[in-house]
């Protein structure tokens, strides 16, 4: 194939963390929220402040396993009229003005639609790196992954502290880029604190891949940060971006906001 | 009727596979979070099949409780409209908490005890699912939470009311379209957060496996009565068997038992809203496309790029934009025949059942007597019909009195003393 995805950027994106003594900041933004062009400029701005990489939300109608700030989030997308091709465009204007990897997370029904050869081809088309799909469970998987590697995109798999270790050993083997933990049972959204769950999901994870660790769900602050990159190799945060981007007084504040606590959480993710 | 056959969990064919697709369509699309706590699902009721006390509990449960077997009741007034041919109701209005929804709940009821779990949630519609399970969980001394979209509990107030005295929690979702739809997604979201002691008694024969196959066996029990009581009534099979369909639970469960019977049609009559042709209906197999909603592959109502379309239906229980897989299945197979039925003829059936035989049906089975009335001029006068009366229309008096103008006696061709 003449365009190939950037999963080895992934890769090497997050080797070089490990390397730095530090876990990866990775950060998720929907597309078309607040509008197209603002979701990228925030994902700039997000990458500025200090992100390694980025997930672009493809937002969908019945968004199950998001809590309500992302659920607001998608709804202004789509009622802005956002589609799969904005989304790409976001991946490849992002990608193309920072150099960091770009994943899409998303529902599985719009790429089912969408057809999966199809959107293969143009997220590797767009720099893209890979793909996160909540709601594609592994044995569901198959032929997503045979595009997915034919076009050098990574598969992302969500593990769950309720995943039993043999399960945790067949998602693994079929995953790429790295492990998405999720740090307790519940859907997006910020928390309090993230509880021990994720530290022990990270370890019985760990028993049966090579693949970076990455925790998300309820990260939100330079301290959680900071415990999480204690034990994982990456920290998630993405509905703490999308809050500061609602309560924004204005586009311009928004973004500052974001880079700023993309500095704040690329700092507590520095192990010493 | 023997008691031991209430509960038939093993039907010939339509077995789904291992990964429970029924052909193209089913399978288990949940997040992670959710797997081990389907698979318990799934585990479970296998084990329940195969245990004769399970059996012998929801058998007690439905003679005694629900009042099993239902009636099957000859409409002729009412089938002088349908060209003659003969028309027989299955009564699952008459079952305890008024639709058909009783029998599946008490099934989960027993599965959630069965698995140690003290919590149920579910989602409901028309509010009959969600009365069923709160009824079942005032029985069982479970806590009950219920996932109403908040246009439901506006359009089913009375239901929601019915809940509350029940003893369960009714929460009304404000997203999406806030109908069913979304209180669907809003129970997801639940179960995926306190999965440790929760079931989702889910409502419908939807959603992941095993939920669709299972559903559908605690509802078989409608069409293995019915196909016994046309026997003995009216000597032979019936040309039809119909049924609305939203989800398609009272469908399946009518029709299951005659799929091995060639010669009978089955028909499901989904609602055309406004008509199909104006886009505000939720006529899932005649306009949809298919894909994935709510755990499962099947027809669902949407756009070229997959996003889930806003369904509409005068009946809260049919406004859904998607189906069971196995619907999907008999559709693309062509043992079923789906049609769609606007809200205006729904209403005037609705109506014409209450003058000609005193009964007075919910909307959403006023969906497949309206079909009904056209399948029955068709059949013609040799005609066989039976239709499933799915639920009662009690709930429906504010709609209804709305639609027609009964409070103010406006209603403008039906007055008092009109039953002709």
């Amino acid at each position: 194939m003449s365009n190939q995805g950037n999963i080895e950027l992934l890769s090497a994106t997050l080797a070089k963390a490990k390397s730095e003594d530090r876990a990866a900041l990775v950060a998720y933004l929907p597309a078309g929220f607040p509008t197209v062009d603002g979701a990228i400029e925030a994902a700039k701005a997000i990458i500025a402040g200090g992100a390694d990489v980025v997930e672009i939300g493809l937002p969908h109608s019945d968004p199950v396993l998001d809590g309500a700030v992302i659920q607001t989030a998608d709804d202004i997308a789509l009622r802005g009229g956002v589609k799969i091709a904005d989304v790409l465009r976001t991946v490849r204007e992002t990608f193309e003005a920072t150099g960091v990897p770009i994943l899409v997370m998303t529902y599985w029904n719009p790429i089912d639609r969408y057809g999966v050869e199809r959107f293969t081809a143009e997220l590797a088309a767009a720099g893209g790196a890979g793909c996160i799909l909540p709601d594609l469970p592994v044995q569901e998987s198959a032929l997503w992954r045979e595009h997915a590697a034919e076009h050098g995109l990574a598969t992302v798999f969500v593990v769950a502290p309720s995943s039993r270790d043999e399960r945790l050993a067949t998602i693994t083997a079929a995953g790429s880029g790295f492990v998405y933990a999720a740090s307790l049972m519940g859907v997006t959204g910020t928390r309090e604190s993230v509880g021990n769950e994720a530290q022990e999901l990270v370890r019985r994870t760990r028993t049966t891949t090579e693949l970076p660790v990455c925790v998300g769900l309820g990260v939100s602050n330079a301290v959680q940060a900071k415990q999480v990159a204690g034990f994982a190799d990456g920290v998630i945060v993405g509905s703490a971006f999308v809050k500061l981007l609602l309560d924004a007084p204005d586009e311009q504040a928004g973004l500052a906001a974001v880079r700023a606590l993309a500095g704040e959480l690329a700092e507590g993710v520095r192990r010493s | 009727m023997s008691t031991s056959s209430f509960f038939i969990p093993d039907p010939e064919g339509h077995v789904p596979n291992t990964e429970g697709y029924f052909g193209d369509f089913g399978g288990k699309f949940i997040p992670e979070a959710l797997v081990a706590a389907v698979d318990e699902v799934a585990v479970e009721y296998e084990k329940a099949k195969g245990d004769p006390a399970f059996a012998a509990e929801l058998n007690e449960l439905m003679v005694n409780y629900t009042g099993r077997p239902s009636a099957l009741t000859e409409v002729p007034r009412f089938a002088e409209h349908a060209g003659g041919a003969r028309i027989f109701l299955k009564r699952e209005d008459l079952n305890h908490t008024g639709s058909h929804k009783i029998n599946n709940v008490l099934g989960q009821a027993l599965l959630t005890k069965r698995m140690g779990k003290t919590r149920v949630i579910a989602e409901t519609g028309a509010g009959q699912h969600g009365v069923a399970t709160a009824t079942a969980c005032a029985l069982f001394g479970l806590d009950c939470t219920i996932y109403m979209g908040e246009i439901d509990t506006q359009r089913q107030a009375l239901n929601v009311a019915r809940m509350r005295m029940l003893g369960a929690e009714v929460i009304a979702v404000k997203s999406g379209s806030r109908t069913l739809k979304d209180a669907i997604n809003e129970a997801f979201r639940d179960w995926v957060a306190n999965v440790e002691e929760t079931h989702y008694l889910f409502g419908t024969v939807a959603g992941p496996h095993p939920f669709p196959a299972m559903v559908r066996d605690f509802h078989r029990v409608i069409g293995v009565e019915a196909r016994r009581q046309i026997l003995e009534r009216a000597g032979r099979l019936p040309d039809a068997v119909a049924a609305c369909v939203g989800g398609g639970s009272n469908a399946i469960g009518l029709f299951h038992a005659f799929i091995p019977d060639a010669d009978v049609r089955l028909v499901g009559f989904e609602p055309a809203g406004h008509g199909v042709e104006t886009g505000e209906h939720a006529a899932t197999l005649t306009a949809g496309e298919p894909g994935i909603l709510h755990g499962s592959r099947s027809y669902v109502l949407q756009d070229e790029e997959g996003q889930i379309t806003e369904p509409y239906s005068i009946s809260a229980g049919l406004d859904y934009p998607g189906i069971g897989p196995e619907h999907s299945y008999l559709k693309d197979t062509g043992r079923g025949e789906y049609r769609a039925v606007t809200d205006d003829a729904a209403m005037q059936a609705l109506r014409l059942l209450s003058r000609t035989e005193g009964i007075i049906p919910a909307i959403e089975s006023a969906h497949a007597l309206a079909g009904a009335l056209d399948l029955g001029k068709e059949l013609g006068k040799d005609g066989l019909i039976v239709v499933n009366l799915s639920g009662r229309g009690d709930k429906d008096m504010d709609t209804a009195a709305r639609y027609f103008g009964l409070y103010d006696g406006t209603d403008e061709n039906g007055t008092e003393g009109e039953n002709k």
